[in-house]
């Protein structure tokens, strides 16, 4: 099941993102490391360093493409020079899915570049669903949207963000970058059993999982991407790759960034959970297979 | 071409009512998004919390709380002050590694008090934020009042420091070879540049005084391992530059970005075939002998400027 349409059938297994205090030491090095993801915009330009540097990495790696405006949620038409960028981009790194998030930012042209929360309506639903077909139908290739962390909501909400994004990818037919740590986050903020969230999405869509680090403040926790995994959201991980199969994992690490081994060691701790998954023969536990219901109230 | 299924969807109008539903709800959905972001990039006070009076006067709090849910922690009017607040870091953020030597010129409380300006009339309007100090000349030029008693300067330093974000990720086309022009006439013959490559005219040594800044800036961090306050004096002690002509060509050679200082003719001629003028009628525009011409056609192939068409 994890390796699926939804992420062209791939098991890459466990990537961390592509940073620039990591260029010199993977360019010099050549460690061992199942997949990077990069940030499609940081590659989006014309020439130079950046894509100097990820030619390189294509030569040795398998890199997976994640976005960060495209916007699904937005009422403006979709960008026509963003799409086309990306399209070539995407011919570049011959990514197999790529994945941008399900959220809104900008508006009459003018953008946030921040990854707000939508109002979880049907109507929005609608709308956001047929931007997700308009761009795969123009990129090409299959695409799963990931679910932001939030501080605010909507009054006009009708649902919950699960049964939202449950919509969403239901009508646009895609796939789900299902990001542990972001439920965790938004858990908090809105007071939901993050199990709830977990136990109530199309498993079978799950093309990739995030997971990161966060930061507790006294009202509210912000999604960071500065610390190690914290053990609830492990606990999470565990409980997701239970429910959708060892899946495409990825470790998000972008401020405070520590050197290139620490990324990669905590990304690598993901392989325990995914090691007592499976049974000796190769094949998934039964207790920790999919459709495996989790009690509530933990985390 | 990936072929995937549509699903049935929850109602199947007619085609016609279908268009029609979804206009409105796409215009229901915009009208709460306008609302939203417009309270977002409201600036923040000069505490950085997000402002309670609109500047019509009216209680943001109030105007908040009906679209925004409260929860047993945050009141509505806080949970949307974390988006706004985390919209100006980030853009603020942004123009402060693009302006390092504007920042200089001006002090850091004036320079964010231009960002704010500048990005309350010139809002991002391209998906990468890359561009979003591209305006800044051109906002400088309309309202000096920003960066005064050092309009001319900043105006100079906004151009001059956008050259190098061109520089660092603009293309770099194929190189002209001397076989491409051999027989070629110079009366007709029309040359490209490098996408990369600026060329400018400045009132002040900027090339000089930028290196100055970020040499400073890199002492600055250098000794800055335990603090965790920003440096606030390393930018200042740099001396503005005084009034001097200049001609410089930014440009990338091997992904490092170089400035290279240029004599006025030299510069008159490059700008006259960057601007599609024949090699001929570029020769024309400024006065040097025929052997410094040569020298710098010479310079500038091997620098790689001129690109095939």
């Amino acid at each position: 099941m994890p390796a699926n349409r939804f992420n062209a059938f791939t098991d890459l297994g466990i990537g961390i993102g592509l940073r620039v205090p990591h260029y010199a030491h993977i360019l010099n090095k050549k460690p061992t490391v199942d997949w990077f993801e990069v940030i499609s915009e940081n590659y989006m330009v014309d020439g130079g360093r950046p894509l100097e540097v990820l030619d390189k990495i294509l030569e040795q790696y398998q890199v997976v493409q994640h976005g960060v405006s495209m916007y699904f949620g937005s009422t403006d038409k979709l960008n026509r020079e963003h799409l086309k960028r990306l399209k070539s981009l995407v011919k570049r790194t011959k990514t197999p899915f790529l994945s941008d998030h399900l959220c809104w930012g900008s508006v009459d042209g003018t953008y946030s570049h921040d990854l707000l929360p939508m109002p979880y309506t049907f109507a929005a639903a609608k709308v956001t669903a047929e931007r997700i077909r308009q761009a795969r139908d123009f990129l090409e290739v299959p695409i799963c949207v990931e679910n932001v962390s939030s501080y605010a909501e909507f009054h006009a909400s009708e649902m919950t963000e699960w049964e939202f994004l449950s919509e969403v990818v239901e009508l646009a037919d895609c796939g789900i970058l299902l990001d542990v740590n972001n439920i965790y986050v938004s858990s908090k903020n809105h007071n939901f059993d993050p199990y709830d969230y977990l136990n109530g999405v199309p498993h079978e869509r799950v093309g990739q999982i995030h997971i990161a680090g966060h930061s507790k403040f006294e009202k509210f926790i912000l999604d960071t991407h500065d610390h190690p995994v914290l053990d609830p959201v492990w606990k999470m991980y565990a409980h997701a790759i239970g429910l959708c199969g060892p899946t495409n994992t990825l470790l998000e690490w972008d401020a405070h960034i520590p050197s290139f081994e620490e990324v990669h060691g905590e990304a690598l701790k993901a392989r325990k959970f995914l090691e007592e998954l499976a049974l000796p023969d190769g094949r998934l536990s039964p207790a920790l297979g999919p459709g495996v219901s989790q009690p509530k109230g933990r985390g | 071409m990936v072929v995937y299924p549509r699903p049935l969807g929850r109602v199947c109008p007619s085609p016609r009512a279908g268009a029609k539903q979804m206009h409105q709800t796409t215009q229901q959905l915009r009208r709460l998004q306008r609302k939203t972001l417009g309270a977002i990039r409201q600036p923040l006070s000069s505490d950085y919390e997000m402002e309670t009076v609109r500047p019509d006067g009216k209680p943001v709090a109030a105007e908040i709380e009906k679209f925004i849910k409260p929860n047993d922690r945050l009141s509505s009017f806080e949970r949307l002050e974390i988006y706004n607040k985390q919209y100006w870091f980030r853009l603020l953020d942004c123009l402060w590694d693009d302006y390092p030597g504007l920042r200089a010129v001006l002090g850091q409380k004036k320079f964010q008090k231009l960002s704010v300006a500048y990005l309350d009339k010139y809002p991002s309007r391209h998906f990468n934020m890359r561009n979003l100090g591209s305006r800044m000349e051109k906002f400088l030029r309309e309202e000096p009042r920003w960066a005064s008693p050092y309009e001319k300067l900043s105006q100079d330093l906004a151009r001059f420091e956008w050259a190098q974000v061109l520089a660092f990720d603009e293309a770099q086309r194929e190189v002209l070879t001397p076989a491409d022009l051999a027989g070629r006439d110079p009366g007709k013959l029309k040359l490209h540049v490098q996408p990369h490559l600026s060329l400018l005219e400045l009132d002040y040594p900027l090339d000089d005084f930028v290196i100055a800044v970020k040499r400073q800036a890199l002492r600055g961090d250098a000794s800055n391992a335990m603090a965790g306050k920003r440096k606030k004096r390393s930018d200042k002690a740099v001396s503005r530059p005084r009034r001097q002509r200049v001609f410089v060509a930014v440009y990338r050679q091997n992904n490092m970005i170089y400035y290279k200082r240029l004599a006025e003719a030299e510069y008159k001629i490059i700008c006259a075939l960057r601007d599609g003028k024949t090699i001929a009628r570029a020769c024309e525009v400024a006065s040097a002998s025929t052997e410094q011409i040569g020298q710098w056609f010479g310079h500038w192939a091997q620098l790689g400027w001129f690109v095939k068409p």
